[in-house]
């Protein structure tokens, strides 16, 4: 089966984010969105530790541990960009202020229930940062993540069975078969690899799908 | 006349006492105040709460009290790093009290107990493990979670400039917690690197108003455990 690679998966949520939009992208797989938007497009990023209007990672020798993500990387600060506390920056979020947050997971519910903090195993410690702040705040919220596990289980699921990060708070899926919208009637299909019909894509989903 | 600035981190830092609830700014490295968690190490008070968004890492900083085994309590949002190996040993063997609170809600909690509020509804972590047991609430259709504010005796940040009457000025993301924990703290003791003349600091540009701090002290410009950051231009 033909799979979108991460590259193209991160491309595929580049063309959804629309000029002028304020965004957030999460730890890991969301962060090289950044590399995939298209030129001409003004998107301004946030970080939850407290910057608006990240540029690019710094030269090599010219990074400065005073400018940091969420990661704890070095970044740059573009003209425009400035810097508030972290009570402000979640005020950012939870106050609905940003346009799109994008994060990655480990299940999501046909309802948009979102799993992406903790495995649940009880050796496990806990650690949660901005990930219940983040999924909840955004008008929208876009998951990137896997179609399956590496076991060939769907990671698109009728109910959560790892600890929830928040509940119906995910508008639309990106998988690396396939793009698909939560809505209030289900699961709708909106984009899918090239080859892959609906049929294939329903039968490695744990939940029903709709055509769009 | 006001005078807040202390000779030395150790000044500063003589009167917390054991049990004491003391917040510690920075996120990762940046904001980070290195010089009084040194100095609150070898003062020696013990049995202390926590507050950080990390639980320490590597064996310096708020790792190296916590391998003192000098802290009950950590309030933070996220322990788990690569190289939290103190925080983890304490935590499995049972030595270390957590409380996991989701960023947002923490940055809330601070920030609430600095301006009066009795707590907050906030939708964060409704549905989830984090809110058990909390009282929630429907709000114009929307479900909350009851948080509820947390004070501390002492806030120990890491501000760039300071003068005597407390006013500071941060750099870039060492803001982070400064600002909220300086209001939510009784004493609040800020590391600076530049003490400047009452009137030198654009009134425009103080981010923390002098009545939220208690006592400021200046440290020398050093590496930070990252790589560093660079001189002030």
């Amino acid at each position: 089966m033909h799979k979108w690679s991460r590259e193209q998966m991160a491309q595929r949520v580049a063309r959804d984010i629309p000029d002028g939009a304020v965004v957030n992208l999460g730890i890991g797989l969301p962060t090289m969105v950044a590399n995939h938007l298209p030129s001409g497009r003004e998107v301004v990023l946030h970080s939850e530790n407290g910057v608006i209007g990240m540029g690019p990672a710094p030269a090599k020798g010219a990074e400065d541990f005073d400018l940091i993500n969420a990661g704890k990387q070095p970044v740059t600060l573009l003209p425009g960009g400035c810097f508030f506390h972290h009570a402000d920056s979640f005020a950012m979020m939870r106050g609905g202020h940003l346009d799109v947050c994008v994060l990655g997971a480990f299940q999501v519910s046909a309802t948009g229930d979102l799993a992406n903090w903790h495995t649940g195993a009880a050796d496990a410690i806990p650690a949660v940062g901005g990930a219940m702040d983040l999924a909840i705040g955004a008008k929208q919220t876009y998951v990137m993540m896997e179609h399956t596990t590496k076991g060939g289980e769907s990671k698109i699921v009728a109910q959560c069975s790892y600890p929830l990060t928040g509940i119906g708070c995910v508008s639309r899926i990106y998988t690396d078969l396939a793009v698909i919208d939560v809505t209030p009637q289900g699961l709708k299909v909106v984009d899918c690899v090239d080859g892959l019909s609906f049929d294939e894509l329903q039968k490695v989903t744990g939940v029903p799908l709709a055509r769009q | 006349m006001i005078d807040k600035v202390f000779a030395s981190v150790t000044d500063a830092l003589r009167d917390v006492p054991d049990g004491a609830t003391v917040m510690i700014g920075g996120f990762g490295t940046a904001g980070l105040p290195n010089e009084l968690i040194d100095a609150l190490i070898d003062q020696g008070a013990k049995d202390l709460t926590i507050v950080n968004n990390n639980a320490g890492n590597g064996d310096t900083g708020l790792a190296a009290l916590l391998a003192a085994n000098r802290v009950r309590k950590i309030i933070c949002s996220f322990p788990r790093q690569t190289d939290s190996h103190h925080f983890d040993r304490l935590y499995r063997s049972g030595q270390l009290e957590l409380e996991l609170v989701p960023q947002g809600n923490l940055a809330e909690r601070i920030r609430a107990a600095g301006a009066g509020i009795g707590g907050f509804f906030t939708p964060t972590g409704y549905g989830t493990e984090l809110a058990k047991g909390k009282e929630t609430r429907e709000i114009g259709g929307r479900m909350y979670v009851f948080e509820s504010p947390i004070h501390a005796d002492f806030a120990l940040i890491k501000a760039e400039r300071g003068d005597r009457w407390g006013n500071l000025s941060y750099r870039m993301t060492a803001r982070n917690f400064g600002p909220i924990m300086a209001m939510a703290a009784t004493v609040t003791v800020a590391t600076v690197h530049d003490v400047v003349e009452l009137g030198s600091l654009d009134p425009e540009a103080v981010v923390t108003p002098g009545l939220f701090v208690q006592r400021i002290v200046k440290v020398r410009r050093v590496a930070t455990s990252a790589g560093g950051f660079k001189q002030v231009a």
